[in-house]
C-alpha cells in the first residue's frame, strides 16, 4: 500500500516522463549475481594470498629469491618465513574450489550483461557518455560537483553523470578484462596454449602481482561505491537495484 | 491474462526448455569425450567440471612454455618433504639401486622397472615452470623418461582412460587422464638440472605433469596403474588431493 502511494506521488512529482523502471530486471539480476561472486572471489582470494603472502615480478618467485613485496600478515604455511611464530590454518582447497565457480558464474554472468547492454541499448543510453558530456568543462563542473559532495539534481538523478559513465565503462570494460586475463595468465595450461598472453604481462608470477593488484583497485571501486550509495540515499538507491523502482527523493 | 504476460511466459517456458535440453545435450557430449572430472559432485562440481571440460577443449595438444637455461631459478628451490619413512631410507642408503616402478593394470604386459633401466631409455629434457598451487614457483631442467615410452612398453589397453601414480609416502597418489599420460612433455623425471633428482624435488623418481600445478606432479613415484574407472581407488574421487579438499584437475 505504501509503495503504490510513492510511485502515486513520483509520478505528481515527474508529470511530464511515465515513471520507468530505474534499473531493468536484467540489470538488477546480474548486479546482484555480479556482488556475490566478487564477494566470494575476494574472500577465497585473500584465503589463497594468505598461504603465500609475497609477490614477485617475472616468471618465477619462490621464498629464495628476491621479492617485489610481501604482505606482513601471518601466512598458512610454516614455509615462507613471515616473522610471526605461527602458521594459520590452511583453507586453500575450498578457496581454489570456489574462486574459480564464482569466476566461472561472474565471467558467464559479465558476458549476459555486456551482449544485451549492446542490444538493448543499456550500453549506448546508460554507459557511454553523450557527446556534450565529453568536454573538459563538463568533465571539471562533474568533479567539482562530487568535491562539494552537491547532490544531483532530480532531473540528473535519473541517469548516470559523467564521472558516474566512465567509472563504470573501466570497470566493466577494462578491470574486469585485466583480472580475467591476469587470472587466467596464472594457469599452467592456460599458459601452454596461449604463451604470448603470459610473456606480454612479464611472466607468471608478474601475471599474479598484476592480479593482486587490479583487485586492490576493484575494491576501491567496490567502498567508493559503497559509499556514493550512502551520500546519496542508500535505501532509495538500494530499492532501485533491487525493485526497480526510482524514486527521486528520499522517503519522508 | 494479459498478452504482455502470456507472451512473456511462453518465452520463458522455450528459454527453459532450450536452456535444460541443451544442459541435457552438453552431459551426453561431456562423456562421450571424457570431460567431465572425477570430482564433479559436491558443490564445486559445476566449476570444477566447466574448468577441466573448457581446458582439455583448448589444451589437448598444447605444449608448456619451455626456456632458456638462462631462465633456471638460482638457487634451485626445494620444497618442504615430511617423513620419508624407513623403507624410503633404506632405499636411499643402496642409492636407489633397488629402487622399481611398477607398471599395471590395464596393460597388456604388467612390468617393473629399475631406476637403471629407466635411465637407459631415450630420456627428454625441458626447462619448464613448477608452479604451486599456493602461488610460488620456480624454473628447472627436467630430464626423464616420457610417460608415453614407459606406457608404450606395456602396452595400454584401447579402453584405458587414466593413468593412476602412487608415492613411496602412502598418502600420495594422483591421476592424468591420457591427454596428459600421453603428451610428449610428461616425463617420469629421474634428473634435475643436469644432476640426479635431489630427494627434496622428489628424488629418484617423480611424475612431471607441467601443464598442471606442482601437487599434480607426485614425488617418489613407485607404481603406475592403468584403468579406465577412478571410483575404484581411494574414495573414488581420483586421487588423494580431493579427499583433503583439492581439485583433482590442477592446469589452474
Amino acid at each position: 500500500m505504501r509503495d503504490s502511494a510513492l510511485v502515486a506521488s513520483s509520478y505528481a512529482m515527474a508529470p511530464a516522463k511515465t515513471v520507468p523502471s530505474r534499473h531493468s530486471a536484467l540489470v538488477r539480476v546480474t548486479h546482484w549475481i555480479t556482488t556475490l561472486c566478487f564477494l566470494a572471489l575476494l574472500l577465497s582470494g585473500v584465503e589463497i594470498v594468505i598461504s603465500h603472502p609475497r609477490f614477485y615480478w617475472g616468471e618465477a618467485g619462490n621464498i629464495n629469491t628476491p621479492t617485489l613485496f610481501k604482505i606482513p600478515i601471518p601466512a598458512s604455511r610454516s614455509s615462507v618465513p613471515t616473522g610471526y611464530g605461527y602458521v594459520l590454518p590452511d583453507q586453500n582447497g575450498w578457496s581454489r574450489y570456489l574462486h574459480f565457480q564464482a569466476a566461472w558464474v561472474a565471467v558467464l554472468t559479465g558476458l549476459l550483461y555486456v551482449i544485451s547492454s549492446l542490444f538493448s541499448g543499456h550500453l549506448r543510453r546508460n554507459l557511454l557518455p553523450g557527446g556534450a558530456d565529453l568536454s573538459w568543462r563538463s568533465f571539471s563542473t562533474a568533479i567539482a560537483d562530487h568535491l562539494r559532495f552537491k547532490p544531483p539534481s532530480e532531473e540528473e538523478s535519473w541517469s548516470y553523470n559523467l564521472l558516474q559513465r566512465l567509472t563504470y565503462l573501466l570497470v566493466i570494460f577494462v578491470l574486469f578484462p585485466l583480472v580475467i586475463w591476469t587470472g587466467l595468465a596464472m594457469s599452467p595450461a592456460i599458459a601452454s596454449v596461449f604463451p604470448g598472453a603470459v610473456s606480454v604481462l612479464g611472466g607468471q608470477q608478474s601475471a599474479r602481482t598484476l592480479h593482486f593488484f587490479v583487485t586492490v583497485f576493484l575494491v576501491f571501486f567496490l567502498l567508493i561505491h559503497i559509499l556514493m550509495i550512502g551520500l546519496t540515499g542508500f535505501r532509495n538507491r538500494m530499492r532501485a537495484m533491487i525493485t526497480g523502482r526510482g524514486m527521486n527523493k528520499e522517503p519522508a | 491474462m494479459s498478452d504482455l504476460s502470456r507472451r512473456k511466459l511462453i518465452a520463458a517456458g522455450i528459454a527453459a526448455a532450450a536452456g535444460a535440453s541443451g544442459l541435457a545435450a552438453a552431459d551426453v557430449v561431456a562423456k562421450r569425450y571424457g570431460l567431465i572430472p572425477p570430482d564433479y559432485g559436491g558443490p564445486y562440481g559445476a566449476g570444477e567440471t566447466l574448468t577441466y571440460a573448457a581446458q582439455r577443449i583448448l589444451t589437448s595438444h598444447s605444449l608448456a612454455r619451455e626456456f632458456p637455461p638462462s631462465a633456471i631459478s638460482k638457487p634451485p628451490f626445494a620444497n618442504e618433504v615430511l617423513s620419508l619413512g624407513e623403507e624410503f631410507k633404506r632405499l636411499q642408503a643402496g642409492g636407489f639401486a633397488d629402487w622399481r616402478l611398477a607398471v599395471d593394470g590395464m596393460v597388456a604386459r604388467p612390468a617393473s622397472f629399475s631406476l637403471a633401466e629407466l635411465k637407459s631409455y631415450p630420456s627428454r629434457s625441458q626447462i619448464t615452470h613448477m608452479a604451486c598451487e599456493e602461488g610460488w614457483s620456480y624454473i628447472a631442467e627436467w630430464t626423464g623418461v616420457p610417460l608415453s615410452h614407459i606406457l608404450d612398453l606395456a602396452g595400454v589397453l584401447p579402453q584405458a582412460k587414466y593413468v593412476v601414480y602412487f608415492s613411496i609416502q602412502r598418502d600420495w597418489w594422483d591421476s592424468v587422464d591420457m591427454a596428459d599420460a600421453l603428451h610428449p612433455q610428461t616425463l617420469v623425471a629421474h634428473s634435475m638440472n643436469g644432476a640426479e633428482l635431489p630427494v627434496g624435488n622428489g628424488g629418484p623418481l617423480r611424475l612431471r605433469v607441467p601443464r598442471q600445478l606442482g601437487y599434480k606432479n607426485v614425488k617418489f613415484i613407485t607404481r603406475l596403474t592403468v584403468t579406465d574407472d577412478l571410483k575404484r581407488f581411494g574414495a573414488g574421487l581420483g586421487s588423494a588431493s580431493p579427499e583433503g579438499g583439492y581439485a583433482w584437475y590442477a592446469g589452474i
